[in-house]
């Protein structure tokens, strides 16, 4: 086995620890792990399967495997980014709701102290 | 004697402590037969003493906990409204820009045509204060692209000071734009079924204190408010 697959294997299950504790610690939602979980698990599956780049590289038509590296990458980053983007819309809207029904629960709070008070 | 009508007035505020008390005054001595008017601050997170001004004249506060912008500001009044079952209830921007006088005409125009939304609109008439070229250029724009896409005839889209009936403040509570709501709003309101009217009405420069929207014929404003307003187009109302 090259140096560089052995590096590969021991970095790839060093980060699928730390991952594993982050969620165990409740600092990482499970939804969001699952995309570095596989990534982390196709580095893996190449680290061993040397080859396994050559033979992706033919199915999918590039010349140059590295290239079909980069792009798998991109691709599945801007995927990702997509989702963020979604779930930050999501919150955002929530918390438009949650300020409007603090702000009304602030100034029924306000009135009743001050009927109170007459 | 019938009722009178009961009118939110919501005043939406970003640091504004500067024109606010001016407005507050003149809101208060305000008299309208056959309406009750209560006016209600909606401080959208200010740096500055809003607050404190709007408390100190005595006037209803929705105390936003973080800022929403004029959208989320102006829908937080219209929940207040639904809240409490008013009848009517008019945008006035907290710079003064919209003198409470006017809100008259807004009123009348609603006894007389039975709209929903009703604008008071700087463009019918060339009278008040006009703003930039460039402005201006921009709201021509939106006139064709609010007329391709509603059907309604509306010179002063951008307008923030209107008049919502009962349905209008129900449909807004459910969805109103965050930024730069007043086109895409339109929009939304008329695939509802809601009617749209526009009145002329002279507006005042700001009194006091810094817009927030500093270029407005700016390119980002444009783009995003035409896709808002395509994407409500094609959008199925609930």
């Amino acid at each position: 086995m090259a140096r560089i697959q052995i590096i590969t294997i021991i970095t790839s299950l060093l980060f699928l620890l730390y991952i594993s504790r982050l969620i165990i610690k409740g600092k990482l939602r499970e939804e969001y792990a699952i995309v570095w979980c596989v990534c982390t698990l196709i580095l893996v599956i190449f680290s061993f399967w040397r080859s396994g780049l050559e033979v992706m590289s033919k199915l999918f038509g590039v010349y140059e495997a590295p290239n079909l590296v980069f792009t798998a990458s991109i691709f599945v980053i801007l995927i990702y980014l997509l989702h963020l983007s979604v779930v930050a819309s999501k919150l955002h809207k929530q918390n438009k709701q949650m300020a409007q029904d603090i702000a009304l629960l602030k100034e029924k709070v306000y009135s009743e102290d001050r009927q109170l008070e007459n | 004697m019938p009722m009178p009508k009961q009118l939110l007035i919501i005043i939406p505020c970003y640091n504004e402590q500067a024109s606010l008390p001016a407005l507050l005054g003149e809101v208060g001595s305000l008299q309208i037969p056959g309406y009750e008017l209560t006016p209600l601050v909606v401080n959208d997170c200010s740096k500055d003493n809003t607050y404190a001004v709007a408390k100190q004249y005595g006037a209803k506060v929705l105390d936003l906990p973080i800022n929403l912008g004029i959208g989320g500001a102006v829908q937080s009044g219209l929940l207040y409204a639904s809240q409490y079952h008013f009848d009517f209830a008019v945008q006035m921007d907290g710079d003064g820009q919209h003198p409470p006088k006017e809100l008259i005409k807004l009123l009348a125009h609603n006894e007389a045509t039975g709209a929903n939304l009703i604008i008071g609109s700087r463009f019918i008439e060339n009278e008040g204060f006009q703003s930039s070229f460039t402005r201006r250029l921009g709201i021509g724009y939106f006139y064709w692209l609010t007329r391709i896409l509603t059907g309604v005839h509306v010179f002063d889209s951008t307008s923030g000071f209107r008049l919502f009936d009962k349905k209008a403040i129900e449909l807004a509570t459910n969805y109103y734009p965050d930024e730069y709501p007043e086109p895409e709003s339109l929009v939304h309101f008329s695939k509802a079924g809601l009617r749209i009217s526009e009145t002329p009405v002279i507006m005042a420069g700001r009194m006091g204190g810094q817009s927030s929207i500093r270029n407005f014929a700016s390119l980002y404003y444009c783009i995003k408010v035409t896709l808002a307003m395509l994407f409500s187009a094609i959008r199925k109302t609930q």
